[in-house]
C-alpha cells in the first residue's frame, strides 16, 4: 500500500457529519468523480452524539453508523480509515497521509472537526481521566468502569451532560463539576438550566456549579491512577475516574500549517470556501456564517456541519451555491426533560424584548430583536421548534403577532396564513399534476 | 410522486384525519383497540391546528430539499428516492428532536413513550393515505405530480 500515489477529483478530510454532507452534495450532481474520503478514526462514519448510547449501553457500532454500511460502495467513495494527513501542500494541490501515501486532489475539503479541550489541571494525564468525543473514548470508558464507580464529569455542557447520562445507566456515581453557574450556560437561560440542574439532582447526580477542579490526584497506593480530585475550595471527592467534557476546539493544524486564514476556526466565505481557492472547509473546524448574529462564528453542532458540508460539496462540484448560515440550535432529551433552544437564548442588553410563559412542563420563551426572533427556549412539548426557527431564518416581523409565540398551543395556524398557506396548498398550475380519488371510498368501522 | 395538500378553506377542523391516521398506524387496525386498549399507544402523525375561523389538517409535506435530513443526528431520516417519501428508521432514531429543528411546519412528532420520532409516511402501501379517504369534507387532496415540477424549497415564503 505505501508509497502509491492516489489522484482524485475530490479529497475529503473527516469522515462525520461535514464530510458525508459534502459526499452527498458531490455525487447528487457529478455521479462519477473520483472521491477519497480520510479519517484517523478507524470505523466507518458514525453518529458521534451517539457515543453516550455506546457507553450506556453498549450499543453496537453497527446501530450507530451514520450511513448504511454500503455507502462508500453505492457512492463509489474511496474510504481510507485509521490514516492521518499528516502535511498539505496548497500549490501542488496534494496530501501526503501517515503511511507515507500521496493523494493528489482537484479539491479539497476539510471536515476536520474539533479536539477536545483540555484543561491544564495538574494530574490531568493520570490513567483513569477520558475525553469524551469519539467512539474511542467512549470505549476507553466503558473498559476502565467498573459497578458503582465514582466519576467525576468536568463540564456540565452538552457533553457533559451527555456522559453523565450514560454513566449513570452504567450505575456509576456522577459528579458534575461546572465552572459557570449554571449548567448548559451557552443554551439555557437561568430556569431551564435550574429545571436541568434539579432533573440531574433527582437522578442521583451531584452537581457543583461555581467551582473548578484544582487537581486531579490519588490517594492510594497506585500513583499513576486517578482516586480522587480536589476541588478550588479545597473539598476533596473521591472517583475512580474523571471524563474532561469542556467541549472542543476547532482541529486547525493542517490549516494552520499550510498558511490558510485561521481566526478561531478555518475563516470560510458563504460558499464555505477558504482563504485558497479549491480548498473549503465545514463543521466543527471552521468559523462559518451565522444568520442571527450576521458574522462568522464556531457553531459547533452536528446539523451545522452538515449543511456547511453540503455547500461546499455543491460548489466542489461547480454549483454555486451559498450556505444560509447556521446559528446554535439544540434539541436535548436527557433525564425526561425535553428541551429546544436556537439562537440568542440570554439577551445581552435591554435592546431586546423578552416573552415567556410557563404552563406546567411547558415554558416558551422568546427574545426578538427590531421586530424578530433573534432566540427561543421551548421545553416539554417542543414539537413545533422549527417554526420559530424558520421564522428567526426568514427574518418575519412578528410584531403583529409576537404574543401568540409563547402559547402552549403554538402552531403554523397561531401565525399569519401567507406564511405557510401557499406551500400547502396545491401548486397553482393545475395541468402540472393530477388528483387520486378512490374507485370506491373504503368504509372502517369501529370495533367489530 | 404523490403529494397531499389541504384546502384550508373547507376544513372545518372536525380531526377525522387524525382519527384514521391513529388507526392506520396501529397493530390492531381496530377503532377501539387502537385508541383504547393498544400498548403502545399507537399516534397520529397529522395533526389539527385550530385557531378561530383558520383550522389546518397538517403533516409532512415530504419536502424535496430536505432540512430535517440533513439536521438528522443519526442518520435515521432517509429520502425513498421512488416515491419521495421521508422515512424514519426507528432503530436508529434516538427521538433527540433535532430534526424537528428542521422542519417549517412543525410536522415531525415525538412519540414519548417510545422515545421515537414520527411523521406521515403517506400511508406507505395504500393508495389513498387514511386521512385523504376519510375526510368528510374533501378538504384533503391526493395528487400525482413530477418530481421536477414540486417546489424544492420547504421554507417559508419570506417577507
Ligand atoms: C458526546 C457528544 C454529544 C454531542 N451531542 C450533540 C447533539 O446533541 N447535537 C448536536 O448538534 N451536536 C452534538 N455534538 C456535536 C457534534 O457531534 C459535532 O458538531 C459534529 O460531530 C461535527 O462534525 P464535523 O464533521 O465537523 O467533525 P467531527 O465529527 O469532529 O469529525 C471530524 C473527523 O475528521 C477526522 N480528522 C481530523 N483531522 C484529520 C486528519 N488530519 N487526518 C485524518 N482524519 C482527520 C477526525 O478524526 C474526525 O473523525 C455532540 C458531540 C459529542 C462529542
Ligand atoms: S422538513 Fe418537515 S415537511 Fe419537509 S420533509 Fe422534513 S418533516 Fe416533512
Ligand atoms: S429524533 Fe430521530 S429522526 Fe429526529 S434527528 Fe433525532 S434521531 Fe434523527
Amino acid at each position: 500500500m505505501v508509497n502509491n500515489k492516489l489522484t482524485v477529483k475530490y479529497l475529503i478530510i473527516g469522515n462525520s457529519a461535514g464530510g458525508i454532507g459534502a459526499v452527498e452534495a458531490i455525487r447528487d450532481i457529478d455521479k462519477t468523480g473520483s472521491i477519497a474520503m480520510i479519517s484517523d478514526e478507524p470505523y466507518p462514519t458514525y453518529s458521534r452524539p451517539l457515543i453516550s448510547e455506546y457507553l450506556a449501553e453498549k450499543r453496537p457500532i453497527d446501530k450507530i453508523s451514520f450511513r448504511p454500511a454500503d455507502f462508500y460502495k453505492v457512492n463509489n467513495i474511496q474510504i481510507i480509515s485509521g490514516n492521518k494527513v499528516e502535511t498539505l501542500d496548497v500549490e501542488k494541490h496534494t496530501a501526503e497521509l501517515a503511511d507515507g501515501r500521496q493523494i493528489a486532489w482537484e479539491k479539497l475539503l476539510l471536515a476536520t472537526g474539533g479536539v477536545p479541550i483540555v484543561p491544564p489541571t495538574p494530574g490531568i494525564s493520570k490513567r483513569g481521566v477520558f475525553n469524551f468525543i469519539t467512539l474511542d473514548d467512549a470505549k476507553l470508558i466503558d473498559q476502565f468502569l467498573n459497578d458503582a464507580d465514582g466519576v467525576v464529569v468536568i463540564g456540565g455542557g452538552l457533553i457533559g451532560v451527555s456522559v453523565t447520562e450514560a454513566l449513570l445507566k452504567r450505575n456509576a456515581r456522577v459528579t458534575v463539576v461546572e465552572m459557570k453557574d449554571s449548567l448548559l450556560n451557552l443554551i439555557l437561560d437561568e430556569e431551564v438550566s435550574t429545571m436541568a440542574k434539579e432533573k440531574l439532582q433527582l437522578a442521583g447526580v451531584e452537581v457543583l456549579t461555581s467551582h473548578t477542579v484544582a487537581e486531579i490526584s490519588n490517594t492510594s497506593m497506585n500513583r499513576d491512577t486517578v482516586s480522587s480530585v480536589i476541588m478550588d475550595d479545597g473539598r476533596i471527592i473521591l472517583c475512580n475516574a474523571v471524563v474532561v467534557a469542556i467541549g472542543v476546539r476547532p482541529r486547525i493544524e493542517l490549516a494552520r500549517n499550510s498558511g490558510i486564514n485561521i481566526n478561531r476556526g478555518i475563516v470560510v466565505n458563504r460558499q464555505m470556501e477558504t482563504s485558497h481557492p479549491c480548498i473549503y472547509a465545514c463543521g466543527d473546524a471552521a468559523e462559518s456564517y451565522d444568520f442571527i448574529n450576521g458574522d462568522y462564528r464556531l457553531s459547533p453542532i452536528w446539523p451545522n456541519a452538515y449543511m456547511g458540508g453540503r455547500i461546499a460539496g455543491f460548489n466542489m462540484a461547480g454549483i454555486h451555491n451559498e450556505y444560509q448560515g447556521g446559528t446554535s440550535m439544540n434539541s436535548l432529551n436527557y433525564f425526561g426533560l425535553r428541551i429546544a433552544s436556537a439562537g440568542t437564548v440570554n439577551p445581552p442588553d435591554n435592546s431586546y424584548e423578552v416573552l415567556k410563559e410557563s404552563k406546567g412542563s411547558n415554558y416558551r420563551k422568546v427574545v426578538i430583536k427590531d421586530g424578530v426572533i433573534v432566540g427561543m427556549i421551548l421545553t416539554g412539548n417542543t414539537e413545533k421548534a422549527g417554526i420559530y426557527i424558520n421564522l428567526m431564518r426568514n427574518k418575519i416581523n412578528v410584531e403583529e403577532f409576537k404574543y401568540v409565540l409563547v402559547t402552549e398551543d403554538f402552531g403554523l395556524a397561531s401565525i399569519p396564513e401567507e406564511l405557510w398557506l401557499p406551500q400547502l396548498s396545491l401548486p397553482s398550475s393545475a395541468e402540472d399534476y393530477s388528483i387520486i380519488t378512490a374507485e370506491e371510498p373504503e368504509e372502517i368501522l369501529a370495533g367489530e | 410522486m404523490k403529494r397531499v395538500y389541504i384546502k384550508e378553506e373547507v376544513c372545518i377542523g372536525c380531526g377525522l384525519c387524525e382519527v384514521y391516521c391513529q388507526l392506520q398506524h396501529s397493530q390492531s387496525k381496530d377503532l377501539v383497540k387502537a385508541f383504547n386498549r393498544e400498548t403502545p399507544q399507537p399516534l397520529p402523525r397529522v395533526e389539527v391546528e385550530r385557531n378561530g375561523p383558520v383550522s389546518l389538517s397538517l403533516r409532512c409535506q415530504q419536502c424535496l430539499d430536505t432540512p430535517c435530513i440533513y439536521a438528522c443526528l443519526t442518520g435515521a431520516l432517509s429520502r425513498d428516492t421512488s416515491t419521495g417519501i421521508v422515512n424514519i428508521d426507528e432503530e436508529k432514531c434516538i427521538g433527540c428532536g433535532t430534526c424537528a429543528l428542521a422542519c417549517p411546519f412543525g410536522a415531525i412528532k415525538q412519540d414519548y413513550e417510545r422515545g421515537k420520532a414520527i411523521k406521515c409516511d403517506l400511508c406507505q402501501d395504500e393508495e389513498i393515505p387514511a386521512c385523504v379517504a376519510n375526510c368528510p369534507n374533501e378538504a384533503l387532496v391526493l395528487i400525482e405530480i413530477e418530481e421536477e415540477l414540486l417546489n424544492s424549497k420547504p421554507a417559508m415564503i419570506s417577507r
